[in-house]
């Protein structure tokens, strides 16, 4: 009897039913995210008509009208320019990029002894990528190799003069070469030293705390343009009669310890963030000062500060590019410098060069990002709010 | 001892000194054994760099004929590309033996900057290019009354615009930017009729414009930028090299000496040609100058006589085919002229 009772029970569960067709498929995406309100809609018009606009001609320019070979300015000028392209011609001038390309990539290197720097490049990529991919073992050999190998390896294969390597001046550097041992060293010399100065300035004892405090400030005070001069123009008139160093090296470190001291300033943030608790909690286990820091602060700071320390590295590799003004030729500086061969000059070559930099630019500045998030993600252990 | 205790240091901990010269350039140069020679980071027909990396154009083929006077040959020679604020520091602390890089020689420049000129090698001054589209008729810049004039700001070329358009009593109104390119681009969109700049650059602008036949450049010049190399004061053996290779190059022009004829000219019966050759019987022409007796034959043989140089950077040769005008020897009406080598 009492069955009867009891209603309906369900034993099986009920299948899910998909969503309805309002909230399903193209149609919908498109209501939601592109014309769900007014606002939404008029935003939506004027970006489609501003792509409509711009990516055909742009499209036409790079790819379709573009001349992608050539052996001088005649290839990229229409005909009233003195050229072979039909008048009314626009398109980009790749074969100026191509012609150039050895010195956008390594300035005025001797031609003969540019598998040298190519040699570093191979060897700096294959240090990098294990030493980037998490999974990867044996990480403490492959920093000593990258950190401390490579650079004496790449020193005596760049600048020559032993082992038969005939020796390259500085001077003949450019191009790619010269952003990325810039960007490099910079990076290499300015994380350890800006934790250190960090550090220093948290410090109990006066002088130290002094000491970095004073060159922080100082050279936070000052544009970068200017420690350039100062280390270009300045110095060789202080220096003795007969001595000067090289400029290549007065920038390099110029740039390093500019990067620096920025760097000192967010790894600080990152220790201020760190609650006392984690101090006394370090220090009650006995910790010594270092230990401290190594073990206990440091890694929760750091791990905080990924985001500000990328952006340091990123405005670095792109703060290269002012060396041009002492007549130091990054990539973007050889560029320029190259709009004024006159064999060159038509109205496409300048745009082209530029896209060409900006390209270039772009690819390292947009990996650096990338891998930044990813390590973020990968290190996100139990702070999500 | 600091002296040496810095150079040590420099030596030791960074492998990456260069050296700089004292009074006695002659001698350093042949020590290391190129010449160190500072030219501009571009400039179109007188320093920029080829497809190769190479340096080509007027100030840069100068520099080779110095090389090749001290070493019989024009491939000893190192560029050192120099921003205009870094260029006169480069020659006075030793880091260049020759400033050739389209500097103008004024007073202030030649005693208190502490330098010497050795020559013009290009008459330069300011000059205007016109779009000829727009202003049908106009040869020359008299005409330019009530015209929009393009500039570059906080340059001699806006300020000596302002004067000749005053003193000729004309109306303008200037179209002023910051930045070359801005006034490249600006000219080129038609938001001027008038270009102004030093004439050479002009013609290398007028390459970079989109229909280049539509522009004329006028023939007024309105100031005067006579541009040349220079060196360090106070080693005239090196400054009398670098000033006779200058003269050596005109000289050549002058007696038809050039790239292809130099080893027949040498047996010319022509006394004048011989002496400058070094063909005479015991010449002491180049010894006494601190070089070889055939000093202007291996300068020609590098880089032609003024004229085979001028036409091949600037000149017919070259893109920019700029008219040899004011800078064609004294006997056809120009200003170059070379005191006898004798």
């Amino acid at each position: 009897m009492q069955e009867h009772d009891l209603s309906f029970v369900r034993v099986e569960m009920a299948l899910a039913q998909s969503a309805p067709a309002s909230e399903r498929g193209l149609g919908a995406w498109i209501r939601k995210n592109l014309i769900a309100s007014t606002g939404d809609t008029i935003l939506t018009i004027i970006g489609i008509v501003l792509v409509a606009m711009i990516l055909p001609q742009l499209i036409s320019w790079a790819f379709i009208n573009a001349q992608w070979t050539g052996a001088d300015r005649t290839f990229c000028a229409t005909v009233a320019q003195g050229g072979i392209q039909p008048d009314g011609w626009s398109g980009a001038c790749w074969a100026f990029v191509n012609a150039k390309f050895g010195q956008f990539m390594f300035g005025r290197y001797p031609i003969d002894e540019r598998w040298r720097p190519i040699l570093v490049a191979i060897l700096f990529v294959a240090l990098l990528v294990p030493l980037l991919i998490p999974k990867v073992p044996r990480k403490g050999l492959n920093a000593i190799l990258f950190f401390g190998a490579l650079p004496i390896f790449a020193f005596i294969l760049l600048v020559g003069g032993v082992f038969g390597l005939p020796h390259v001046e500085t001077p003949l550097w450019g191009g790619l070469l010269v952003t990325l041992t810039l960007s490099f060293v910079g990076i290499a010399v300015s994380l350890p030293l800006g934790i250190v100065l960090a550090l220093g300035r948290r410090s109990k004892m006066p002088i130290v705390k002094m000491l970095c405090v004073i060159f922080i400030e100082t050279v936070r005070g000052i544009p970068l343009i200017t420690v350039l001069f100062m280390a270009s123009v300045m110095l060789p008139l202080f220096l003795p009669a007969g001595v000067s160093f090289d400029k290549f090296l007065r920038a390099l470190i110029g740039v390093s310890l500019f990067a620096a001291a920025y760097m000192a300033e967010v790894v600080r943030g990152g220790l201020q963030a760190i609650p006392k608790g984690q101090y006394e909690g370090a220090d009650s286990l006995g910790l010594g000062y270092w230990q401290k820091m190594g073990l206990i602060v440091l890694p929760q700071a750091l791990k905080l500060v990924i985001p500000g320390i990328v952006n340091t590295f990123i405005g670095m590799f792109k703060d290269t590019s002012l060396v041009s003004i002492i007549s130091m030729f990054d990539l973007l500086g050889v560029v320029k410098q190259n709009f004024n061969d006159p064999n060159w000059a038509t109205p496409q070559t300048a745009r082209s060069g530029l896209v060409f930099a900006a390209f270039v630019f772009w690819l390292f500045c947009f990996g650096m990002s990338r891998y930044s998030m990813f390590t973020e993600r990968r290190l996100d252990t139990g702070h999500k709010r | 001892m600091k002296h040496i205790a810095i150079g040590i240091l420099g030596a030791a901990t960074l492998g990456l000194v260069a050296s700089a010269a004292s009074a006695a350039t002659l001698d350093d140069v042949k020590a290391k054994g190129f010449v160190q020679c500072g030219v501009s980071t571009g400039l179109a027909g007188f320093s920029a760099p080829d497809d190769k990396g190479d340096w080509q154009g007027l100030d840069a083929d100068f520099c080779r004929a110095v090389a090749a006077a001290v070493f019989g040959d024009g491939t000893k020679v190192k560029f050192t590309p120099l921003s205009a604020k870094e260029r006169f520091t480069a020659l006075q602390s030793g880091e260049i033996d020759v400033l050739s890089r389209n500097t103008t020689w004024t007073i202030n420049r030649d005693t208190a900057l502490g330098l010497n000129f050795v020559g013009v090698t290009y008459y330069d001054g300011q000059g205007f290019m016109i779009n000829a589209k727009k202003l049908p008729g106009v040869n020359s810049a008299l005409q330019l009354s009530g015209a929009a004039v393009c500039v570059q700001s906080g340059t001699t070329t806006e300020l000596n615009l302002a004067d000749y358009f005053k003193t000729n009593k004309m109306e303008y109104s200037p179209v002023v930017f910051e930045q070359l390119s801005e006034v490249d681009a600006a000219y080129d969109a038609g938001r001027c009729d008038v270009y102004t700049t030093d004439q050479s650059g002009l013609y290398g602008i007028r390459l970079t414009l989109g229909s280049p036949a539509d522009h004329v450049v006028l023939p007024e010049i309105i100031s005067k930028e006579p541009l040349g190399p220079a060196v360090r004061q106070g080693d005239d053996q090196w400054y009398h090299i670098v000033k006779w290779t200058y003269f050596a190059l005109l000289q050549a022009e002058e007696l038809g000496i050039t790239k292809a004829n130099v080893e027949e000219m040498k047996a010319s019966d022509n006394p004048e040609i011989k002496r400058v050759l070094g063909q005479e019987a015991d010449t002491k022409i180049g010894t006494d100058l601190g070089v070889s007796n055939d000093w202007v034959v291996n300068i020609v043989k590098t880089v032609g006589n003024y004229g085979e140089m001028f036409e091949r950077t600037v000149g017919s040769g070259s893109p920019l085919k700029i008219a040899r005008g004011i800078n064609a020897l004294w006997t056809k009406g120009g200003l170059q002229y070379s005191p006898p080598i004798r």
